[in-house]
This record gives C-alpha cells, sequence and structure tokens, in this order.
C-alpha cells in the first residue's frame, strides 16, 4: 500500500488508461497547462502530449456536444467539468445526447464517455457554487453514476468508469482532492454498482456516499461511546443503486438513516427509503430519517452554512431518533 | 486558409466549369425523385395516422442532400437534426427500413425507437436525426474531432434549419471547430422558417452565412434549389476540410413546401411565395436538363418513376407487415452493460 492525495489517486487512474488506450483524451477548462484548476491532470500534458490533454474554451455545452459527437465515433472522451455546477450549461448534451443516444439509435451508437469533476459544497462559495446533483443525473437512464468518499474507491472506481462502455457520470469534490489515504501499489479496478460496509456495526445502518460520509464516520465515533454500534454503506455509485447491501444491512440492524449533501424532495434518500418500505417493511423497527442540506440555496455566511450541511451532531441526533433513545 | 473570408463569396454560387454528364444528372432525379415520393406517400399515411409522433418533410429542399453525397464519399459522416428522411436515402440506406421506422416496427432502421425524428443507420455513417434544435451541431463537430485524431480523411456534413443559427450550441462548435480546424462542413438548411418564425423576425443578421464570418469561418450562401450549385459549394468545402484547412459554412437557400411539421397549415406565408418557390423545382430542373440533353427517353423516365412508385408501395407493405417491437425489447439498448439492473419495482 501506499499513501496518495485524493488528486493523485485520480490521476494514476487517468494516466494508467490513457497509456493503455490511445481512443482516450482528456478534455476540459484548464486541463492542460494550467495543470488543471485542482491539479488532477497536473503534468498529464507533458505526458501524453496537446492531441490528448485538451484546453477548451469556457464552453461547457460546446465541449461536451463534441465529446458526445466524438464518442459516437469512436473514441473515449473524459470531460472534466470545473465542477458540476457548471455542468448545467451543458446538461442538454448529457441528457439529451449521451444518455439518449444508444436507445434512439436501436443500439447502433454507444457513448463510451466520462464526465467528472468536484461536486457539492466547498466552503464558502455561495449558491451557485455549492450545489449537489448526484441525485439529478441518477434519475436519468443511461447514465451510470459515481461518486467516491476516498483516494482508494477514487482511483479503482474511475478507471472502471473509463473502461465502461456506456456514459458515467463521476463526482468528486473540491474538499476531498487534498484528502490523503491509502491505495494498492499495483494495479486494481473497483465495479461500479457495488457498495462497501466502511464499517461494520449492529444497532442502525447508515447509507451515504462521498464527502459528507465523513459526518457519517464522526457520528458512529462518537455514538460508539455511548454503546450504539453503526454499520456504515459508502453507496459509491448512485446509479445504480446497491439496494441488496442496504437491504441485508437493514435487515440486520431493523434501523436506518441516510446521509445526503443533496436537497431532500425526490433525493438518493428518499429513493431508499421507498426501497427500504417496499422490500424490507417488516424489519424496520423505526421509520426511515435522513439526514440531507436544508431546502434552500446555499448561502455565504457560515453560520448559515452550519445551520444548513448535514454534519456529525445531525446525525447522531437522527441515529438516536430510529434507536428511540433520548438526545 | 483563405484571405477572403470577410467578404461574402459568390464563386460558389456562379461558377459554371464543372460539367455534370448523364449519370450525375440521372442518379440526382432518381435519388430526389424517390425522397419526393416517399415522402408523398409518409404525409398520405399520418393524415390516415399510420404514422404517429412529430413528423417533418423535406419536400422542396431534396436538392441539398442530392447535392452534397455527389460532392461526398460513402465513408464521410452525416449528423442532422429531426428532418431527417431524406438524408439517409441520400447515403443509401433502403426505404424499407425508413418506413418501418416511421411505422415503428422492429424492422426500423432504429429498431422502432426513434422514429420519424431518429433514424440512425450506422452502416451508412449516418449519424441521426437529433431532436433538439442545434443540439446536433457540436455532436457533428465532435464526429469530425474523432476523424481527425485519428488521422484519417473523412468530413463530417453537419445539417442544421435556420432556426438552430440562434442556439449557443452553434456558437460554441463554430469557435472550436475553427480554433482546431475540425473537418466539418456546417449546412444551414435555410428555408426561412423556424416553425412559424420567419428568419427577419428572430434574426438581426437576414443572412445567415455571415455568422460564420465572426469567426473567419469560410462562409457561402449557395442556391439550394439547384443540385450542380449544391454540389459545387460543398466539393469546395470538402476539399478544404480533407485537405486539414477546417470547417466551413454553406447557407442554402431552399424552402419547404409543406408546414414545419404536419400538424403545420403553414398560415404564416402566403400561397404565392410557396408557389413562386415550386416554380424553382429541383427535380422538375433536374428534369428539364435531362430531356434537353436527351440523357433519357420518355419512356425510360416513365420506367424509373414506375420503378420508385413500386419501391415506395414495397416499403408501405414492408412496414405493414412488420411486427411491433416486442415489450422484451423495452429494457435493451440502454445500457452496453448486459445484466445492468434496471429498478422495476
Amino acid at each position: 500500500m501506499k499513501t496518495v492525495q485524493f488528486r493523485e489517486a485520480l490521476r494514476e487512474a487517468l494516466n494508467e488508461e490513457m497509456r493503455r488506450d490511445e481512443s482516450i483524451f482528456l478534455m476540459g477548462e484548464e486541463v492542460a497547462e494550467y495543470n488543471g484548476a485542482y491539479k488532477v491532470s497536473q503534468g498529464m500534458l507533458a505526458e501524453f502530449g496537446p492531441k490528448r490533454v485538451i484546453d477548451t474554451p469556457i464552453a461547457e455545452l460546446g465541449f461536451a456536444g463534441i465529446a458526445v459527437g466524438a464518442a459516437m465515433n469512436g473514441l473515449r472522451p473524459v470531460v472534466e467539468f470545473m465542477t458540476f455546477n457548471f455542468s448545467l450549461v451543458a446538461i442538454d448534451q448529457v441528457i439529451n445526447s449521451a444518455a439518449k443516444m444508444m436507445s434512439m439509435s436501436g443500439g447502433q451508437f454507444t457513448v463510451p464517455i466520462v464526465f467528472r469533476g468536484p461536486t457539492g459544497s466547498a466552503g464558502m462559495l455561495s449558491s451557485q457554487h455549492s450545489q449537489a446533483f448526484e441525485n439529478w443525473y441518477a434519475n436519468c437512464p443511461g447514465l451510470k453514476v459515481v461518486v467516491p468518499s476516498n483516494p482508494c474507491d477514487a482511483k479503482g472506481l474511475l478507471k472502471s468508469a473509463i473502461r465502461d462502455n456506456d456514459p458515467v457520470i463521476f463526482m468528486e469534490s473540491e474538499q476531498m482532492y487534498g484528502e490523503k489515504g491509502e491505495i494498492p501499489e499495483g494495479e486494481y479496478l473497483i465495479p461500479i454498482g457495488v457498495a462497501d460496509i466502511k464499517r461494520a456495526g449492529t444497532d442502525v445502518t447508515i447509507v451515504s456516499f462521498g464527502k459528507i460520509i465523513k459526518t457519517a464516520f464522526a457520528a458512529a465515533e462518537e455514538l460508539q461511546k455511548e454503546g450504539i454500534s453503526c454499520e456504515i454503506i459508502d453507496l459509491r455509485t448512485v446509479r445504480p443503486i446497491d439496494y441488496k447491501c442496504i437491504i441485508e444491512s437493514v435487515k440486520k440492524t431493523n434501523r436506518l438513516v441516510v446521509v445526503e449533501e443533496a436537497w431532500p424532495l425526490a433525493s438518493i434518500s428518499s429513493e431508499i427509503a421507498f426501497n427500504v418500505q417496499k422490500n424490507a417493511f417488516d424489519y424496520l423497527d423505526a421509520p426511515v430519517t435522513r439526514v440531507t442540506c436544508a431546502d434552500v440555496p446555499l448561502p455565504y455566511a457560515p453560520t448559515l452554512i452550519e445551520a444548513s450541511l448535514p454534519n456529525a451532531a445531525r446525525v447522531i441526533n437522527a441515529v438516536k431518533e430510529v434507536m428511540y433513545v433520548s438526545k | 486558409m483563405e484571405k477572403t473570408v470577410a467578404k461574402k463569396t459568390k464563386e460558389a454560387t456562379t461558377k459554371t466549369t464543372t460539367a455534370f454528364g448523364k449519370d450525375t444528372y440521372m442518379y440526382w432525379y432518381e435519388l430526389m425523385l424517390l425522397m419526393r415520393k416517399f415522402e408523398e406517400k409518409t404525409g398520405q399515411l399520418y393524415v390516415q395516422q399510420k404514422i404517429r409522433g412529430f413528423c417533418h418533410l423535406y419536400i422542396g429542399q431534396e436538392a441539398l442532400v442530392a447535392g452534397a453525397e455527389t460532392a461526398t464519399r460513402k465513408d464521410d459522416r452525416v449528423i442532422t437534426a429531426y428532418r431527417d428522411h431524406a438524408h439517409p436515402i441520400g447515403r443509401g440506406l433502403g426505404i424499407n427500413s425508413i418506413m418501418a421506422e416511421l411505422y415503428a416496427k422492429s424492422t426500423g432502421c432504429s429498431k422502432g425507437k426513434g422514429g420519424s425524428m431518429h433514424m440512425f443507420s450506422k452502416e451508412f455513417n449516418f449519424f441521426g436525426g437529433h431532436g433538439i434544435v442545434g443540439g446536433q451541431i457540436p455532436l457533428g463537430a465532435g464526429i469530425a474531432f474523432a476523424d481527425k485524431y485519428n488521422g484519417n480523411d473523412r468530413v463530417t456534413l453537419c445539417y442544421m434549419g435556420d432556426g438552430a443559427v440562434r442556439q449557443g450550441a452553434l456558437h460554441e462548435a463554430f469557435n472550436m471547430a475553427m480554433l482546431w480546424k475540425l473537418p466539418v462542413i456546417f449546412i444551414i438548411e435555410n428555408n426561412n422558417y423556424a416553425m412559424g418564425t420567419s428568419v427577419e423576425r428572430t434574426s438581426n443578421v437576414h443572412d445567415l452565412y455571415k455568422i460564420g464570418l465572426g469567426y473567419e469561418m469560410p462562409s457561402y450562401q449557395v442556391d439550394g434549389m439547384n443540385c450542380e450549385t449544391v454540389h459545387e459549394a460543398v466539393s469546395v468545402a470538402v476539399a478544404r476540410a480533407r485537405k486539414g484547412d477546417g470547417p466551413s459554412l454553406l447557407e442554402m437557400k431552399t424552402y419547404r413546401y409543406k408546414g414545419h411539421s404536419m400538424s403545420d397549415a403553414a398560415t404564416y406565408r402566403t400561397k404565392a411565395e410557396v408557389e413562386e418557390f415550386k416554380h424553382k423545382d429541383p427535380i422538375e430542373s433536374v428534369l428539364a436538363t435531362i430531356k434537353k440533353n436527351k440523357y433519357a427517353t420518355d419512356k425510360e423516365l416513365e420506367a424509373i418513376e414506375e420503378k420508385i412508385k413500386a419501391q415506395v408501395e414495397e416499403s408501405v407493405k414492408f412496414a405493414e407487415e412488420s411486427p411491433y417491437p416486442d415489450p422484451s425489447e423495452l429494457y435493451k439498448d440502454v445500457y452496453v452493460q448486459e445484466d445492468y439492473p434496471y429498478i422495476k419495482d
């Protein structure tokens, strides 16, 4: 094992895959000469040259569409959005082109493409730079949506995403790029669609994904001191969702809390709550509870951010709620 | 790179030096007649509700596809918007599979999953029929991007209506296509109406080819009712793209005789205007050249018409007799991954 930053894990995945397949290229704003807005692509221009590491103008709709067209014609593009907030001006090409092409062409044209970049809040950036759209993309058939929470998962999943023949949305976090974690020395892949039990426990299941899962880890540590044992499932992929892993855990713990950074309405937590009441109703000893971002645009002031985002204290409260113990 | 891009170039519309022979005129005539007869039948079948969904006819605009086909190779690529019945016919895709697609049958060129707006044929390098106005423009640039990346000399013809010229996607794609010298030819099918709204009512620039000049793209206005002028303009642009000199913009002045879609009575324009363009009908003018030069006898021309009529009838029969997609098709062709776990409860 070796210790690397999240951004280095992503870079290793990109480098390894680009070395093994000439049809892969990286495209986005500042990815080449600037070495990446968040330095994920540092050094890649030097290794692969301007043909395969391509700086684009600030024109997300245009370059997303060009990349989808290139994928229809045999290439395997990796498109970096500086943040998924900016993907909204490109969403026509993601939803109407990439996700639909195979179906509406009767299977003739496929789109092996990865759209990647950071999602969610990243400090005091106010409303337009702090949004979590995992559930938006997860809603759309034709796409796969991957949201890793640590460097090891990030590398293995990004390699799988690049090799996948379907369009993959790969969502990272500005606040995770500098975080360190252990990864295997050699090459490895992690399959898309398989959740990971990050912490085994017996009293309550906490399902989460992406950077916000850290609030669940912190909560579980605190709750352990009070004798409450939390099982933490990292979904890693929110389309498809590994329902089996969740259901099996709920059958064991009989209690479920879902933690996510998106807004509450029609979120991943709503979907999981539906699935669990449908498939494990008799196993539940308490209603499913969730911790999400507040149902408002995220403001600038730190007090308001604190009042909005999921944190360990809220997760602890949610767990105590489903455990019927006093907060 | 030409130095003359900043002014309107008449070259493409007035050049008469290229002689087209009998074979070319006969090809154009047969191809356009097939498109016309196929779509006249399509219109009838739509009224009978045999064909459903949105349905946009190309009638009147046939010279664009015919002239462009003789100026390109079969391994070149074509992409367009949703007025997309004529382009795959031009590519060589048999009309049986196009009619079957209109009928939503499993034998259709998109297996009955696309319909009128989403014809596709990978075999004939037809990258589809796309339903979001202007969405196909960056896709076309991307198809060309891949061919340049792979180092071959194929070019992409990217068609669009005049309405698409006001979409932001066009401007982003034009900029990158020029910046990266992509081998793509953007073809505006300017029939002067974006659905029911004329170019004059939605664009400050009425000569749409001028939009390309802002990107220093070689841009021309072309008589789109005439196979010869279309062929010559596309040939020049194709040669430029194949050489590696990048994209061109061709504004083809054309006219659709029918409404925007089957539900459009076209009350926004006068009968006289429609009649004026019908006098420039591309099929009639090719036929006049054929007769003048005695490329075919009346009997031979009659035989061609009969053959095409029979072909169209056969396509209807084929479509009628073909099965609808089996319900088990619902979960196919969405993901390449064969065991994708769809949510079914």
